[in-house]
This record gives C-alpha cells, sequence and structure tokens, in this order.
C-alpha cells in the first residue's frame, strides 16, 4: 500500500481569497503617460515614502514595468488601489502567492 | 520652455501659499479643457458600454483593479465608480472656481494637480501617446491636441516640483 504523500493536500473547497490574513500586494504598472515626477510624488504622499523609496519605485515601475508599492489585507489594499487610482495611476492588486 | 513669461510660473510664498503666474492663454486653456473633461464625464457617467460609446478614454480613468478576478472586478467597480466621478468632478469646479486667482492655497495646488493629470491621461489616451514624443507635422488635424499635450505636462512638472519642494 503507498504511503500517503506528505506534502500538502489543496482543498479546492476553501476559498483562499477569503482568508483575513492572506497577503495581498499592490502594483503600479508603467504607462505612457505619467510623468516620473508625479508617480514619486504621489507614492511619497499616499504612503508616506521617503523622496528615495518613492524613486527607487517609481524607477522600477518605470524600467521593469511594475512594482509593488504596498500590501496587506485585501481591505488594505483594496483602498490603497482605489486612492491610486483617484490619483490616475494604473493600479492592481493581486494574492501574493 | 518658458512660454515667454518672466520669473517662476509657480512659487510657494511665505505663508504657505502658492503664487500662480498663468498667462491670460493658459487661463483660457485650462478653462476650455476643465469644461471639456466635465461635458465628457457626465455624459459616460453611465460606465460600461455607455461610457466606452462616449470616449474608451475615459476607462484610463477607471481602471480595473482585480485583473484575475472579473467578479471581483465588478463589485469594486460598482462602489468606487460613483465616488471617483464625483471626486473628479468636484476637483474640476474647484479648479475653475480658481483658475483666476493669483494666490492659491496648497490644498487648491494639489486639486489643480489632479484635474492636470487627469487632462493628460485623456489627451494622452486619446492621442494614444507612447513615451518617445517624436515632433508633430504642424498639419497634422491633431497637432493643437498634441500642443495641449505637451503644454499639460510642463505645467503638470511645475506644480510637482512646486509642491514637493524637492
Amino acid at each position: 500500500m503507498p504511503v500517503a504523500d506528505p506534502t500538502e493536500i489543496h482543498d479546492p473547497t476553501i476559498d483562499e481569497a477569503d482568508e483575513p490574513d492572506r497577503p495581498w500586494v499592490v502594483l503600479v504598472w508603467n504607462d505612457p503617460i505619467n510623468l516620473m515626477s508625479y508617480v514619486t510624488l504621489v507614492l511619497q504622499q499616499l504612503f508616506g515614502y521617503s523622496l528615495e523609496k518613492a524613486t527607487s519605485l517609481m524607477l522600477d515601475v518605470h524600467h521593469k514595468g511594475k512594482a509593488v508599492v504596498s500590501n496587506g489585507t485585501r481591505e488594505k489594499a483594496e483602498l490603497d488601489v482605489f486612492r491610486l487610482h483617484e490619483k490616475g495611476l494604473w493600479a492592481t492588486m493581486t494574492k501574493d502567492d | 520652455m518658458a512660454f515667454g513669461r518672466k520669473g517662476a510660473l509657480i512659487r510657494r510664498n511665505r505663508k504657505g501659499a502658492f503664487e500662480i503666474h498663468l498667462q491670460a492663454w493658459e487661463r483660457d486653456l485650462l478653462g476650455s479643457l476643465v469644461t471639456q473633461l466635465r461635458d465628457l464625464l457626465t455624459a459616460g457617467a453611465g460606465g460600461g458600454e455607455a461610457q466606452a460609446a462616449v470616449d474608451p478614454s475615459l476607462t484610463r480613468l477607471f481602471p480595473t483593479a482585480y485583473p484575475d478576478d472579473v467578479e471581483r472586478d465588478a463589485e469594486y467597480q460598482s462602489l468606487v465608480r460613483d465616488d471617483l466621478l464625483e471626486r473628479r468632478l468636484t476637483a474640476l469646479d474647484v479648479m475653475d472656481e480658481t483658475l483666476d486667482a493669483d494666490i492659491i492655497t496648497e490644498a487648491h495646488l494639489t486639486t489643480w494637480m489632479g484635474v492636470v493629470n487627469d487632462l493628460r491621461l485623456v489627451l494622452g489616451t486619446r492621442l494614444d501617446v507612447s513615451e518617445e514624443m517624436d515632433e508633430v507635422d504642424p498639419d497634422d488635424p491633431d497637432a493643437p491636441l498634441y500642443a495641449a499635450y505637451h503644454y499639460l505636462a510642463w505645467l503638470l512638472e511645475n506644480i510637482v516640483e512646486a509642491l514637493a519642494g524637492w
């Protein structure tokens, strides 16, 4: 008789997205319109980042196409996305797998 | 490009407010763009197909939040669309009301920043701009839109610099 596989069994009946502590990440995506200086200032204003950190994130967006700007619960991530949308940034959220 | 102006476009004064040195043509241009965006937003207020039919560039102002989950995104859109729309319309009103002022508060300048950026998003989407912008043919029927788009970039840079104080 074969030994049961000790690795984790995925139960499809659990909706992973509803687990309260499951982390979500907020991404900002590059676009051809937003100015680099504007994106930097918005990141500072919304998240309290230093100029250095905000600039670094903005450069990641610019050169790599996207960057994670915040993370947390679904509720927090959704609020962050909303605030970024309000400022005209192209932001999305996804589960931090 | 100084657009024929003496001195800074926007300057923070000692009381923490901002002196604005826009020329008459700039105020006229901005006033006109604000009106056009307001009309666009109210025409496409229903969202969905009605919005896309009015102007696909409006979609840029109401982006997807959950790219991996259509249902969740529909929930998000129904929650925030009215709020986002109302905030944008209020900002347009504020800009209208303060456009002729020589001195404005930091809060108002921040509102201007959002409006100017929204205008760039709509114009840029409509013109389908790329990051590398070549010289525009003056005979191109879109030439005035490109000119406005570039002007707004210059204005936005000035606003950002004034607010950031870097």
